[in-house]
């Protein structure tokens, strides 16, 4: 009585067509990781379920001259063998690990931390902080947008019906270049952040900072890229007062709620701890290569 | 025998055993680890079909009517329950095995009557072919609820205006009896001395109010079942339970059926640490298999198991300890309040009767109240009522100490109890081991280790009385020499092994030719249920005197076969000897070679014993603990634990040593983050494990542990309960690290980040 299609297409044009002609509420299906447990509890009841996994573009990591492509679908697990990856993009790596346990990571995919459209989806900080963009597929066509537009809200994606993300494009590292993120929770593992940062920099030969991104996790209803953080960091040494601008921007950006898992106040303070900590990871990494 | 009570008289004293003390794999260790136990959800039988309850979205609210039409007209449902399918009982109080029972509101808190009381509160149950069309015919089974005011904390609850959850309740214990229902179900009061006048001789007092929050057991396997009824209208039961007689009892008084017709078989248990000392689906699935006449398969769900079995107390606490300059304690005052969920029956008295017992307070006062609220009726949960209580006064005692700027571990141990010491609820200590495990902290090196910044130090203890009580036990002897100890107590802790043990050393053998089998309640005979520390102590008991007994028989049947007095024949090392001056030399008569001519000697030899186990020995505890405090986020990482008890003696040290860790770990979580989250509406928002924050292994060191042996004298091998104790001190240990850490007194728990957080910056605005 509460029988659900299933599709595993075998090409992104198959994908898109089985979306296409699928009744309203149909759901993608990457590593499953938040839709089989939304499923079992009776949140969701899609008619028909597309899974990816079986689309081999979307399995993939790429390495270019200028960039990695990684497709949608890739595990969590399989990201971090990669050692070229890791070795460049280390805050990136760290917080797709930080996704769930052993097992969920087995299955834990970037496209699909993305567009369960968490506020606390940990990958996702990492990835605006890095700059990172997306490559979405549909019947409209293919279309490539950087992370920070594909979500809306809790739960809300800019995708339209029937598209999905194919894979996610990230630069190489830059010289002098270093990403960290940091997220807060009560626990060691198996939890959700309660406020979480994603950092990126570039220093130039003296130290000096010449780019930043900043990202914070769990502090609005998506997560953020706060321009003012940045600004706190450009043209210094990233002093301490710096850092202290960078907290107290973090701070500043954030809209947090009160729920089970902290307060306004509480989430308001730690992402900007979290982002002054963060950014001394990064610099601490950007001043290694 | 006179020779074999020497011997084990002599083996306490001198520690000299063959199998007590050793760590032999657990008898039922292979079938764990690979997978095969079979646990309450396990049980598969022809036709079985799936029973699943609808549960009440209210907090608080009044059953106007409820519509089953629907469910029962969609196929493949085969039978619907609501409250009007079971008896209504009297309202009266019980004398249980631990604390009184009320019967009518287990049958009520089983299943909802008139009102709802709880968010997750069960309203019907339905038996259908398959879970999909059972959760269907939950969705159709319309309830016309009248929604009430709610109310959920202890506090709220206790106040004049407060909604009341039972129209008569009226508060027990107080002198003249109130004319108007409460939330307030009890008061009891503890005293020893006069207060008044210790705190008039008090030279410092210490007073402060603390509170802990509601938090739940935690048992990985959620509860399950399987019940099947005959034609004939005899039912039998299999689920997981610290009881298969508390079981048999519960539901032929829910179910208004005779016990004699009820047969209850325990799976493997998978957890319970006192919450599974009552029954929840086990009536409804026995009354949804006579409806439907097939075997009716149940499990909970684990957001079922938050909002609707289990939790402990949240408590009010509120100390005042007086002592002189030099750290003696002169008078302790303790009022606690204690949720009882949605029916009477908190443990707030047990709280009471050991908040102080581990001190020689000359006047002392413990004033105990009982209150209902809209939260999960409370069940049991490992030394119940106690770990709130000691929370209160060894937080007290460490600030005392700081006050006073004396060693807390000193000031324990000027006041510690000893034997002699009397109780604030009546009887003074025998042989007590407290001291021990203070001496113990003391000279481990955890004691003096050096910290860093932002690390502190913070030591506390508990008191359990353990239990005793009826225990049967039998030994069977096949016809190889191998024997069997059938026990009527499902083993949580790791009691076959010791079953084994004390079996094996009262007949002498190998242990690996002793099966321990848990028997279902028609193959042993009565068992109060594992709780109370009391299955080791007070079973083993009858173990050790069904193998006495059989040891007995075997000198018998030896003296038969060499046609000689029994008097002449002693056993030793699993064998029978002869001791007759003039026949000496005959070689010794081994259990197999008696076992196997058992049909020439009088038949089969069997021991079967059914005791009242009496003097159970209290246990203590000290616990120490560091902490390190992220003074920018408010977290906290525990960074070494050690745990230190008097176990009497250890029958399995790993087993005793696995039951300190394991209460340790659960007061760590009961400490810094675990607790019942609810909405405004009174609904639970952190039904499940994800947000219902228990420790993970990451978050905690190795638990280093102590084993303090003070024997039990009323006990063959010294045995005190154990696995109690250790749930009593960390709450304790925890708050009194982090406040020392943080330099800041904490009295409110959980510790969670933000509330540490908002004290730490509190502090600091303060200046």
């Amino acid at each position: 009585m509460n029988a659900v299609e299933y599709a595993k297409p075998q090409s992104i044009d198959d994908a898109i067509r089985a979306l296409n002609n699928a009744p309203a509420g149909a759901r993608v299906l990457a590593g499953g990781t938040d839709l089989l447990v939304q499923l079992r509890a009776g949140h969701v009841r899609p008619p028909v379920i597309v899974d990816l996994k079986g689309i081999a573009e979307l399995r993939r990591i790429e390495v270019t001259a200028t960039g990695f492509r990684i497709g949608a679908a890739v595990a969590g697990a399989e990201l971090g063998e990669h050692a070229q990856f890791a070795a460049e993009w280390p805050g990136v790596t760290e917080a797709f690990h930080l996704i769930g346990s052993t097992q969920i990571q087995g299955r834990a995919t970037m496209g699909g931390n993305l567009c369960n459209a968490s506020p606390a989806a940990d990958s996702v900080p990492a990835l605006i902080a890095a700059g990172a963009r997306c490559v979405i597929v549909g019947a409209s066509g293919t279309r490539e947008v950087a992370v920070e537009e594909v979500v809306s809200g809790p739960g809300k994606t800019t995708l339209a019906k029937g598209e999905f993300i194919s894979e996610f494009l990230i630069a190489r590292r830059q010289a002098h270049s270093g990403d960290a993120y940091l997220r807060f929770i009560p626990r060691t593992e198996m939890d959700i952040a309660v406020a979480s940062a994603g950092v990126c920099l570039t220093l130039d030969d003296k130290g000096l900072c010449t780019a930043a991104r900043v990202s914070l996790g769990a502090v609005a209803p998506t997560a953020l890229l706060v321009a003012d953080c940045a600004k706190a960091l450009i043209g210094t040494s990233l002093d301490d007062a710096a850092l202290a601008k960078l907290a107290a921007a973090a701070s500043a950006a954030c809209a947090p709620i009160n729920d089970k898992r902290g307060t306004i106040e509480f989430r308001t303070k730690v992402a900007g701890v979290l982002a002054r900590r963060a950014a001394t990871i990064a610099a601490q990494r950007a001043r290694g290569n | 025998m006179g020779n074999e009570k020497e011997a084990l008289k002599a083996g306490i004293e001198q520690g000299t055993y063959k199998w007590v003390g050793t760590r032999p794999i657990r008898p039922d260790g292979a079938d764990k680890v690979t997978g095969r136990a079979a646990f309450g959800a396990d049980l598969d039988l022809p036709g079985m079909v799936t029973g699943t309850v609808l549960r009440s979205p209210h907090a608080h609210a009044r059953i106007r009517s409820i519509d089953t039409s629907a469910a029962r007209a969609l196929p493949g449902v085969l039978a619907v329950v609501t409250g009007a399918d079971f008896p209504e009982l009297p309202n009266e109080v019980a004398a249980g095995g631990e604390a009184p029972i009320n019967f009518r509101h287990i049958s009520e808190n089983v299943i909802a009557r008139a009102k709802v009381l709880y968010d997750g509160h069960a309203v019907a149950a339905v038996a259908a072919t398959s879970a999909e069309i059972a959760a269907e015919a939950l969705s159709r089974i319309k309830v016309d609820y009248e929604v009430l005011p709610h109310v959920i904390d202890v506090l709220d609850a206790m106040r004049e205006d407060a909604p009341v959850l039972h129209e008569g309740l009226i508060t027990n214990g107080v002198e003249p009896a109130p004319t108007k229902a409460s939330n307030i179900a009890g008061r009891v009061e503890f005293a020893m001395g006069d207060v008044a006048q210790g705190f008039a001789e008090a030279e410092i007092i210490i007073e402060r109010s603390y509170t802990t929050a509601a938090v739940h057991q935690g048992y990985i396997e959620p509860h399950a079942c399987v019940a099947s009824v005959t034609a004939d209208g005899a039912a039998t039961i299999w689920c997981s339970s610290q009881g298969q007689f508390m079981v048999r009892e519960f539901c032929s008084k829910v179910l208004s059926m005779d016990i004699g017709n009820i047969r209850v078989t325990p799976a493997e248990i998978g957890g319970g640490f006192g919450g599974k000392t009552t029954v929840y689906l086990e009536p409804l699935a026995v009354a949804l298999a006579q409806r439907s006449g097939r075997p009716v398969h149940m499990v909970m769900t684990r957001s079922e198991v938050f909002r609707a079995s289990g939790p402990t107390s949240g408590t009010h606490v509120h100390i005042k300890l007086g002592a002189k300059r030099d750290g003696s304690f002169v008078a302790g005052e303790m009022e606690l309040k204690y949720q009882a969920g949605a029916f009477p029956g908190s443990p707030a008295f047990l709280g009471g009767m050991t908040g102080f017992s581990c001190y020689e307070i000359p006047h002392a006062k413990a004033v105990c109240w009982d209150v209902v609220s809209n939260r999960p009726k409370c069940a049991a949960y490992r030394a119940p009522g106690a770990p709130m209580a000691s929370f209160g006064v060894e937080s007290a005692i460490d600030e005392l100490a700081q006050q006073l700027n004396m060693d807390p571990l000193e000031l324990r141990l000027k006041n510690a109890a000893k034997t002699g010491t009397r109780t604030i609820y009546g009887p003074k200590f025998l042989e007590i081991g407290y001291a021990e495990t203070l001496q113990a902290a003391k000279a481990h090196p955890h004691w003096s280790a050096p910290l860093g910044p932002n690390q502190g130090r913070g030591i506390a203890s508990g008191f359990w009385f353990n239990i005793g009580g009826q225990s049967s036990a039998a030994v069977h002897v096949n016809e190889n020499g191998s024997v069997s100890v059938v026990t009527g107590n499902p083993d949580i802790g790791g009691s076959r092994a010791s079953m084994a043990i004390m079996a094996a050393e009262v007949l002498g053998m190998d242990l690996d030719q002793v099966k321990p089998v848990i028997g279902d309640t028609g193959q042993i005979a009565y068992s109060f249920l594992t709780g109370g520390s009391r299955v080791t102590f007070a079973t083993g008991m009858a173990v050790v005197q069904a193998a006495e007994n059989v040891v007995e028989q075997l000198r018998q049947r030896a003296a038969k076969l060499w046609k000689i007095d029994v008097e002449h024949v002693i056993w030793r090392d699993g064998a029978a000897h002869c001791t007759k001056a003039d026949e000496a030399a005959r070689a010794p008569l081994s259990l197999a070679e008696i076992a196997h001519q058992a049909g020439r000697t009088g038949g089969p030899i069997s021991g079967g014993v059914s005791i009242n186990a009496a003097g159970a020995g209290p246990g203590f505890g000290t616990h120490i603990c560091d902490v390190e405090v992220d003074p920018e986020t408010g977290g906290v990482k525990v960074l070494r634990y050690t745990a230190i008890q008097d176990v009497g003696r250890a029958i399995h040290p790993s087993y005793v040593e696995g039951q300190l860790q394991g209460g340790a770990v659960q007061g760590i979580g009961w400490a810094l983050n675990e607790e019942y989250v609810y909405d405004a509406k009174g609904r639970l928002q952190n039904a499940g494990f994800l947000d219902y924050r228990m420790p993970v292994c990451s978050d905690l060191p190795m638990i280093d542990t102590v084993l303090v042996e003070v024997p039990n004298p009323a006990h063959p091998y010294g045995v005190r309960g154990v696995g109690e104790v250790p749930i009593v001190p960390p709450l304790a240990a925890v708050a009194n690290a982090v406040s020392r850490a943080a330099g800041l007194r904490m009295t409110d728990l959980p510790l969670s980040p933000p509330r540490l957080l908002a004290a730490i910056d509190g502090a600091k605005a303060a200046g």
